[in-house]
């Protein structure tokens, strides 16, 4: 999408030991800005430094995050998915129409990820099978399924889920230890053995750097991207069971602005958006450090609309940077 | 014959039927006062969608043009309830000014950083909107604290049509003049089908992306006065999530996401159409929650027959070239 295509990526003869890659990696500067961010609130805001008030911080990212694992994936192939937050107001919607006809806690999770499966099925065929740009497909798609909420819900609201339901967005493992927090670690780990540890996680990768070389390598680059397209959805389905049980009520603007966050986050964890490069704990570095900026400023009494400008600038800024710096020296 | 093919006959044609359908119930709604009334409302849209569709051609993409039209909407009008007296011709001045300078920074990250535009313009499209707040702490500018000059410019009617229509029919000459006959209009064509190509025979690929962004950047200026005093408010929420309708409308037109492929036309007529059908929906009684699944359903569409008729072709950037060669052979 820009002149970075224009200068071949250059893969040098002999790799670094890894220490040497280790400390000139973004995940070790992203770990190093977080450390900070978390030093600087707690000197700035008596408040911060307290178990309950970090769980409750935790709430500002997990559910994006658990999307952005899926996403990075995607991202890392080549494409992106713009609709996750419409499908989490569908797949709420969906769940809102199950519960209001008597639909059980098992029932309604059921419902809330076949919902998920099925957007991301929908973006995946138009992607695949028909060969659309994904970035369209998803522009098309975020209005289509948000479109059915506003339809179904016009300004209506859902409300009556069963009181158990409520336990996936407010429920506590262990002492401060949501449910939700510990539902992110574990995907954090799933997704980290999917992407570094498997054959799987390498054809993502080949398909992100050259998709051609990958196809004529025998690599089924389409069903590839299908499975990715489906994680999406299925993720994005299990942040609307975790966001709806957590507010207890769905209407059509749930979660509504989410698809740039949680590329926001991807982005800002070192995954190129261009394709091909990426890692699993750069995102979950990265949905810290998002989580801690907005917690420390929300505890400043900063309104949410200028935690965005941070937002902003972090984004442009971590990869403005080291470009800068790059130029700069020579 | 190519012209009962071409993708904005097509178009044209579809928004003909549309117009017929909508007709067959409610004849007034072909009136020509309410056709002009309909053309007026779709004015805005169009203005972003022309400069849009250049950034487009060069592969990149400005999610930042509602932020940029919100933000300068908001500077006019403070300008406006702080000293009155300013004359319109200045504020629009200005509002171009500032929004070209939006969509300077835009370019400038996008050409000397190579930082892929779709994460440049999510960046600034936050850290924009977020201004505003910071600007105007959060209050609204009303009616009562606009004079009558400034409000009343967008609405004053010449020739039997508002100044808002007559900037839309302008933006659009201009753009169409600018394209087909100027070095820069062929530039963004040549960077946007073959970029290699275009710096061998001279083109600077990212100086042609900056302007791309300038030019998107001071129409969203534009439209950020025209917006504000039409309707005679501002408030930081301004045209939110007008970026994707934005977007739709040069898909719809056939602007290819891969760059370097539609027209001028294409883009106008997808702005007609969706301006048709958000105006149509009150009129034929349906509840205007269905126009979010509708657009979304005719990006869909517009997008998959798009690919379909460009597949085989692949990228013609001299067109009139190749169609005498066929001709020839024919």
């Amino acid at each position: 999408m820009s002149d970075a295509s224009l200068t071949p990526r250059r893969i040098p003869d002999r790799l670094h030991s890894p220490a040497a890659r280790l400390l000139g990696s973004w995940e070790l500067l992203l770990l190093v800005v977080a450390v900070a961010i978390f030093i600087a609130n707690s000197l700035a805001s008596p408040y911060f430094l307290n178990a309950w008030n970090l769980s409750d911080a935790t709430f500002n990212f997990t559910e994006k995050a658990m999307i952005a694992f899926a996403m990075a994936l995607l991202i890392i192939a080549g494409e992106i998915d713009l609709s996750v937050a419409s499908i989490i107001a569908l797949a709420s919607t969906a769940m809102g129409a199950a519960a209001s006809v008597g639909v059980g806690t098992p029932g309604l999770i059921v419902v809330g990820l076949a919902t998920g499966l099925a957007c991301g099925a929908f973006n995946g065929a138009l992607v695949t099978r028909l060969g659309l740009p994904s970035i369209v497909v998803t522009i098309g798609t975020m209005s289509l399924f948000r479109g059915i909420s506003f339809i179904v819900l016009g300004d209506g609201a859902y409300r009556d889920y069963p009181s158990d339901f409520a336990y996936f967005g407010q429920g506590y493992v262990f002492w401060v230890i949501s449910f939700e927090f510990v539902l992110f670690a574990v995907l954090a780990v799933i997704y980290y053995v999917l992407l570094h540890r498997t054959n799987f996680g390498r054809t993502v990768y080949a398909i992100g750097n050259n998709a051609t070389a990958a196809q004529f390598s025998g690599i089924r680059v389409a069903r590839v991207k299908f499975i990715l397209f489906l994680l999406t959805g299925l993720m994005s389905g299990v942040a609307a069971i975790c966001l709806t049980s957590r507010l207890g009520s769905t209407r059509p603007s749930i979660g509504m602005g989410w698809e740039l966050e949680v590329v926001t986050m991807v982005v800002l964890g070192g995954v190129s958006i261009l394709g091909g490069a990426g890692s699993i704990p750069g995102v979950v570095i990265a949905a810290f450090v998002m989580g801690l900026v907005t917690f420390g400023l929300g505890l400043l009494n900063v309104p949410g609309i200028v935690m965005s400008i941070f937002i902003g600038l972090m984004l442009i800024g971590v990869i403005a940077l080291p470009r800068l710096w790059k130029m700069w020296r020579k | 014959m190519s012209l009962f093919k071409s993708r904005e006959a097509l178009l044209a044609g579809a928004i003909l039927v549309l117009l017929a359908l909508i007709a067959s119930r409610f004849p007034a709604f072909i009136a020509p006062d309410n056709l002009a009334r309909v053309f007026t409302d779709t004015s805005p849209l169009l203005i972003l969608a022309l400069g849009q569709t250049v950034v487009i051609l060069t592969r990149c993409i400005d999610l930042s043009v509602a932020a940029n039209l919100a933000l300068t909407g908001m500077v006019c009008a403070m300008l406006n309830a702080a000293m009155p007296g300013v004359p319109v011709v200045v504020i629009l001045l200005i509002a171009v000014t500032l929004g070209a300078v939006m969509g300077m920074v835009n370019g400038l990250l996008v050409w000397k950083l190579a930082i892929p535009s779709i994460v440049v313009t999510l960046g600034t499209m936050t850290i924009y909107r977020g201004t505003i707040f910071l600007i105007s702490d959060g209050a609204w500018v009303n009616a009562h604290e606009m004079s009558a000059a400034f409000t009343g410019f967008p609405r004053a009617t010449v020739l039997g049509l508002p100044m808002l229509a007559w900037f839309g029919i302008l933006a659009a000459v201009v753009m169409i003049v600018m394209i087909r006959s100027t070095p820069l209009g062929r530039a963004f064509y040549a960077v946007g089908g073959n970029p290699h190509a275009a710096v061998y025979t001279g083109i600077s690929v990212g100086r042609t992306q900056f302007w791309a962004f300038t030019l998107s950047g001071a129409l969203a200026g534009l439209c950020g006065y025209l917006w504000v005093a039409r309707y005679a408010v501002a408030y930081v929420d301004i045209a939110g999530g007008f970026e994707l309708e934005v977007v739709a409308a040069c898909v719809i037109g056939g602007i290819s996401i891969a760059g370097g492929a539609g027209t001028i036309l294409g883009t106008i007529l997808g702005a007609l159409f969706l301006g048709i059908v958000k105006n149509a929906l009150p009129v034929v009684d349906i509840s205007p929650f269905w126009q979010m699944a509708i657009s979304g359903t005719a990006i869909i569409v517009a997008v998959t027959l798009n690919t379909r008729n460009t597949k085989r072709k692949g990228r013609i950037i001299l067109r009139r070239a190749q169609e005498q060669t066929e001709g020839a052979t024919a």
